[in-house]
């Protein structure tokens, strides 16, 4: 932008506003909230990243190279406890959401800001059940809690994590109910629902499954502690419970959650393909309306966990058919992405490289997802890593790379400040390379028999695991790249502007960083969104 | 959030009811009702003490959700999000007693031996 621009320093915005812990701790701003969300679920990731590097180390040899197998049952427990928990499912909502769905759609903060604060206290109480329980011995259950691991036989701090999780919960529910009711009742004059952005619907989606699923997990852990403690027979079948009903409550909540993990991915996506390839949306409604039926379908599927544990085998059917019809509106956004690059005008910023990212290893963990719905196929496949890599090729490979896609996005309007860009290119870069080689080898390991969740393998196997060692080392390097830069860039970064993309947006026509107010004055929306075809705006 | 201000004597009613109900609850649970045999393959055996306690449950569950938390005096789309609550619910329980009621049916159990017979003539007409 040509030199018109106030310095960021001499302007008053959110940032600068007021000084202080007390400002930050006690704030109901959803900025600065937004900024709380993601310091601590950034320290989180670098927690539960921790725990996956010494795994990958320990696998490097056949018989275990560095831990002892319970130590090792630990690790990956800790590891996927505090990924899903307390990193992958807050991060896009509780950070770009927080700080974008009131600026998307024209409105000076949340409906509820002080249940949005709430909501961070109550996410850091739960952190510190986890936290506790990980320095008193950890746990072993794998992070499904399955019963009996997690009742009859468990002798490690179960209860304390199981809190921290049943807590937490609750920060989520908070903050769907907030997006739900800003998003229907806060929406600026003009700004129709066919008009939001489609981050926005998919927030919208995402708060559906807060709100209806995170009770029943929360319930969930209830009732095993009530096994635990009071020995009231629930899942333990010698006084009169049934194993299996844990793995379907527990299931009912959680394979939703797969979808509260990667939908706000999907909708950070809409964003960016849109803005990097000049061009409106390809079927804006199909989108849409794509979110929400994944959100209402992916409640119907949960049995697709539990095709080898004894479940009917007419549940089963049913459910095998329901998930690939799950499949179905994942596949129509990726091809509407797809349709949507056609004849754009694409540049290659750093954000869209994660997004083309995001494309293709969505897909490819969509799809191994259909193998595994398959009930004879995945009879194989069940319980060895094939389904570690299917899901990472979606966890990691989607919702990851779409959150660092956001937050690269986002990150001028979030700070004021540019990163270096060369080198955010060569992170995104290192994160795909990375990632390939961890997790491709084990989609083979997975085929040819490895067990998920060992702490020792066969000897032939070690070529495969080596190479996903090496990955994993590549993928960390990959990750620490960015933490460097951006925090190097808050303070050296050259200004950015108020709209450094020339991306289109009710957030982009604010000052960057915005002002606590967000607007001056509430706009008035009288364009649809994604409106690429009429784009004055210049780009850096 | 309308306006709309409930007498503190209809709140009295309610507790009162809900109290009367639980003694109800508490009553019943020393009388035995026996089963019900309807002589429908996956409901053939009905507990009625069950039946009985969770309609009581029922009753008492709507009288706090239409007077206490005031849906009654709502607007339609609290209404419906409050259904909608109870439609996931209804998900959870129906599909998981799919897979309990018909866990019986696997073959291992010999479940294809009946299954089959009936199974059988349908797909022939179809061919
Ligand atoms: C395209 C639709 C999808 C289908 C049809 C699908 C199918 C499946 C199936 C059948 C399993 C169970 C395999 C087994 O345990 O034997 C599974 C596991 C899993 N999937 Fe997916 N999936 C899909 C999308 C997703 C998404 C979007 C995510 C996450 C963001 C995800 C995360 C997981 C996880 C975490 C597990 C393993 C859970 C565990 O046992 O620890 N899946 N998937
Ligand atoms: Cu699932």
């Amino acid at each position: 932008m040509p030199g018109q621009e106030i310095p960021a320093e001499s302007r008053v915005n959110y940032l600068n506003a007021s000084y202080g812990v007390k400002s930050w701790l006690l704030t109901t701003d959803h900025k600065r909230i937004a900024l709380l969300y993601l310091g601590s679920i950034t320290l989180m990731f670098f927690v539960g990243g921790f725990f996956a590097v010494m795994m990958r180390l320990h696998l490097i040899e056949p018989q275990g190279a560095l831990v002892a197998p319970e130590t090792y049952n630990k690790l990956f427990t800790m590891h996927g406890v505090i990924m899903v928990f307390f990193f992958l499912v807050p991060s896009i909502p509780a950070t770009l959401g927080n700080f974008l769905v009131p600026m998307m759609i024209g409105a000076r903060d949340l409906a509820f800001p002080r249940l949005n604060l709430l909501s961070w206290y109550i996410y850091i109480i739960g952190a510190a059940f986890t936290l506790y329980a990980v320095i008193s011995g950890g746990v072993d259950t794998g992070w499904t809690f399955y019963t009996p691991y997690s009742s009859t036989f468990s002798h490690t701090s179960v209860i304390p994590t199981a809190l921290g999780v049943f807590i937490t919960g609750f920060s989520s529910i908070l903050t769907g109910l907030n997006f739900v009711v800003t998003i229907h009742k806060m929406r600026a004059p003009g700004l129709t629902w066919f008009r939001l952005p489609l981050f926005i619907w998919a927030m919208y989606a995402t708060s559906i499954i807060f709100i209806l699923g995170t009770p029943v997990i929360a319930i969930t852990l209830f009732l095993l502690g009530l096994e635990r403690l009071l020995h009231i027979g629930i899942f333990d079948p010698a006084i009169g419970g049934d194993p299996i009903l844990f793995q379907h409550m527990f299931w009912f909540y959680s394979h939703p959650a797969v979808y509260i993990m990667i939908l706000p991915g999907m909708g950070v996506m809409s964003e960016l393909i849109t803005c990097f390839s000049r061009k409106r949306i390809f079927g804006y409604t199909f989108v849409a309306f794509s979110s929400l039926a994944i959100a209402i379908i992916s409640f119907l599927v949960w049995g697709h966990h539990m095709f080898v544990t004894g479940q009917s085998i007419y549940a089963g059917l049913i459910f095998s058919v329901l998930s690939f019809l799950v499949a179905i509106p994942s596949a129509v956004k990726v091809f509407n992405w797809t349709a949507t690059l056609y004849k754009g005008s694409i540049s290659y910023d750093a954000p869209m490289l994660y997004a083309l990212g995001f494309i293709g290893l969505f897909t490819m963990g969509g799809l191994t997802g259909l193998f595994l719905a398959s009930l004879a196929t995945d009879v194989h496949l069940s319980g060895t890593y094939f389904i570690v890599a299917h899901f990472h090729y979606i966890m990691v490979g989607g919702a990851v790379m779409a959150y660092l896609g956001g937050i690269h996005f986002w990150w001028p309007k979030i700070t004021g400040r540019m990163y270096p860009d060369g080198w955010a290119r060569f992170a995104a870069l290192v994160i795909f390379v990375g990632f390939n080689l961890t997790f491709f080898p084990q989609f083979v390991l997975g085929y040819l028999g490895m067990p998920r969740r060992y702490a020792v393998y066969p000897g032939e196997f070690q070529v495969l695991n080596v190479m996903s060692s090496a990955g994993a080392s590549i993928l960390g390097i990959g990750y620490l790249i960015p933490l460097i830069y951006l925090l190097w860039s808050i303070r050296y970064g050259p200004i950015a502007g108020p709209n450094p993309w020339g991306a289109k947006g009710l957030e982009w026509e604010t000052p960057s960083p915005p002002p606590t107010e967000n607007f001056e004055e509430i706009p008035v929306v009288t364009q649809d969104a994604y409106d690429y075809a009429n784009v004055g705006g210049s780009r850096v | 959030m309308s306006g709309h201000v409930v007498p503190v004597k209809t709140y009295l009613g309610i507790f009162v009811a809900l109290l009367a109900l639980t003694a109800l609850t508490t009553g019943v649970a020393f009388v035995d009702f026996g089963e019900l045999h309807t002589g429908i393959g996956l409901v053939d055996v009905i507990p009625l003490n069950t039946v009985v306690a969770l309609t009581i449950a029922l009753v008492k569950m709507l009288l706090v959700i239409l007077f206490f938390m005031h849906v009654k005096y709502s607007s339609g789309l609290t209404k419906i999000v409050v259904m909608t609550g109870f439609l996931f619910l209804a998900i959870l329980v129906s599909f998981t007693l799919a897979d309990e009621l018909t866990r019986g049916w696997s073959p291992e159990a010999g479940g294809w031996n009946t299954a089959l017979p009936a199974i059988l003539p349908l797909i022939r007409g179809l061919c």
